[in-house]
């Protein structure tokens, strides 16, 4: 039979001998673990002069990308609303209108784009879904809050800002492999 | 006999004041070890390495609600920190920090009072200790400040014989109850831990249980009697019942080192040649060396030792150490007797 865990010992009921009887040695023994201990390296990160190291690929805070004029590339598809496990996005379209050209990219546009950021799961999946890569996470942190619906992120939020200064380098989410695997067609949600 | 009066009223003041900063400094100290017991680095955001947290514990504790439970009675409830507070100071009377000072051709001695009694002084005071605990859980009128409370008295009760026991084979050898006497005769390397080293374990237990420290916190026993004695306590009165537990550690290292570790003795520092001045405030710095030692050794052994069940401490009391005690008594009794009829 397997075990459950490899860690199972077998009960005994043995009596003690008399050196354990008095438990100095097994108390000293543990003093001695204890004491060692204080030299061992502290696990603490001091955390505001001291942060922990991200991963480059961290799934933080989603981000909405323009692309490098500037256009919203978001076209509303809803594959990524249809991939969240947690169905925390939603979204409507809209048509974009004469004049909007340097808005927003395709002639269909999200009007309004919300991310639930109590329900996503910081999967990732919105992120494959997307055929346009419009959508993607950051090592951004979702900031903590008082109120529920403060959680509900809309665009203004999202949407990554104009400034080419403050744009989001998400370059590194874009592994090679990512690329090559988007570029595959024999997977049904990269045919676009 | 005027400057005499100057000189006590200044010692017991510094000494008074030293036992409340080691206290204070106790609680961060004890903070931090545990800290790094645990792979942590404890408080350190209060001043350079959280040196100013004991302030903030403080001022923390003044501004606390005062608050009182309606069914309490008010002079117990009152009576009972204020009076945990006062004996833990009160012991620091006898003990002997150092040797004698000159000052202007005048010898004085470095220690409050030596009374000719002074271990029996020392049993008093910690017997009487049981009161403040007692008392403030009794006055509480809560049932888990009650348990902590009848816990709290009959474990004292009970490691005090063990302690007494253990301390009669000192006085055996000393032949003398006097604390600078016993001191004085462990001169040097010549201490009592190496011929009683059986008295000093058992010493050190009954302290343990004594200062009401883990493994025998089970007055105050969080994960069952909510704050045990304390519950009811908020503001000060708490930081009193949670100082005096530090300053009693304090006091029961100072008389561990005194009785058994030679007090202010080590070898070699009479042989450096020191001013009569010098000397004392060295011996003084071995002593508080000393302390500093046990009161590492008591969060030490608080860190590593998960609490006794109360009938594992009852029967470790009185089925264990008592007769160890005993046993030791008897032993100690046979080789004097044996010593001095050798020729």
């Amino acid at each position: 039979m397997i075990g459950l865990t490899k860690r199972s010992k077998v009960v005994s009921n043995k009596q003690m001998s008399f050196w354990e009887k008095i438990y100095l040695p097994a108390i000293l023994h543990g003093m001695w673990i204890t004491i060692g201990h204080l030299f061992t390296k502290k696990a603490t990160i001091r955390y505001p002069e001291v942060k922990r190291e991200f991963s480059e690929i961290y799934r933080g805070k989603h981000v909405l990308k323009r692309d490098d004029e500037g256009r919203e590339r978001c076209t509303a598809c809803g594959l990524c609303a249809v991939a969240c496990p947690a169905e925390a996005i939603t979204m409507i379209a809209a048509e974009r209108l004469p004049g909007e050209e340097n808005l927003y990219r395709e002639e269909k546009y999200a009007s309004t784009y919300e991310i639930d950021m109590l329900r996503c799961i910081f999967c990732g999946l919105c992120e494959e879904a997307c055929p346009k890569e419009a959508i993607f996470l950051t090592k951004e942190i979702v900031k903590a809050d008082y109120e529920r619906d403060k959680f509900v992120y809309g665009k203004d939020v999202l949407v990554e800002p104009m400034d080419p200064s403050k744009r989001i380098d998400i370059s590194k989410r874009q592994t090679p492999e990512v690329l090559e695997f988007k570029k595959d067609t024999n997977q049904k949600h990269n045919v676009h | 006999m005027g400057i005499m009066l100057l000189y006590k009223t200044i010692l017991a003041s510094v000494i008074l004041i030293l036992s409340l900063v080691v206290a204070m400094y106790s609680t961060l100290i004890e903070r931090k070890v545990a800290g790094f017991l645990q792979d942590r680095l404890g408080p350190d955001r209060a001043g350079p390495w959280g040196l100013f947290q004991p302030l903030a514990d403080g001022i923390k504790l003044f501004f606390k609600e005062e608050f009182m439970p309606n069914t309490a009675d008010k002079f117990l409830y009152i009576l009972g920190p204020s009076l945990t507070m006062l004996i833990a100071c009160l012991t620091s009377a006898v003990i002997p920090w150092g040797p004698d000072i000159v000052i202007n051709g005048k010898t004085f001695s470095l220690q409050m009072a030596d009374v000719n009694i002074g271990i029996l002084y020392i049993f008093a005071i910690v017997s009487i200790g049981v009161y403040g605990i007692m008392i403030g859980g009794w006055a509480s009128n809560n049932k888990y400040a009650l348990l902590g409370a009848i816990r709290a008295s009959s474990q004292m009760i009970s490691y005090e014989l063990a302690m007494s026991l253990a301390i009669i084979t000192i006085v055996m050898m000393s032949g003398s109850l006097s604390m600078r006497d016993i001191v004085n005769q462990q001169q040097g390397f010549n201490w009592n831990i190496w011929y009683q080293p059986l008295a000093f374990l058992i010493f050190l237990i009954c302290a343990f249980a004594e200062t009401n420290r883990s493994p025998f916190d089970l007055p105050e026993c969080e994960t069952e009697l909510v704050g045990g004695y304390h519950t009811e306590y908020s503001s000060m009165k708490l930081g009193f019942y949670l100082f005096s537990e530090y300053i009693n550690m304090f006091i029961s290292g100072a008389v561990m080192a005194t009785l058994f570790f030679g007090g202010y003795h080590f070898p070699f520092i009479d042989k450096l040649g020191l001013s009569t001045n010098a000397f004392a405030f060295v011996s003084f710095l071995v002593l508080f060396a000393k302390i500093t030692f046990f009161g590492f050794i008591f969060m030490w052994v608080r860190w590593t030792l998960p609490r006794f069940r109360y009938d594992q401490l009852m029967r470790l009391g009185w089925k264990a150490l008592i007769p160890l005690a005993i046993l030791n008594v008897l032993i100690t009794g046979i080789v004097i007797l044996l010593n001095q009829q050798r020729p």
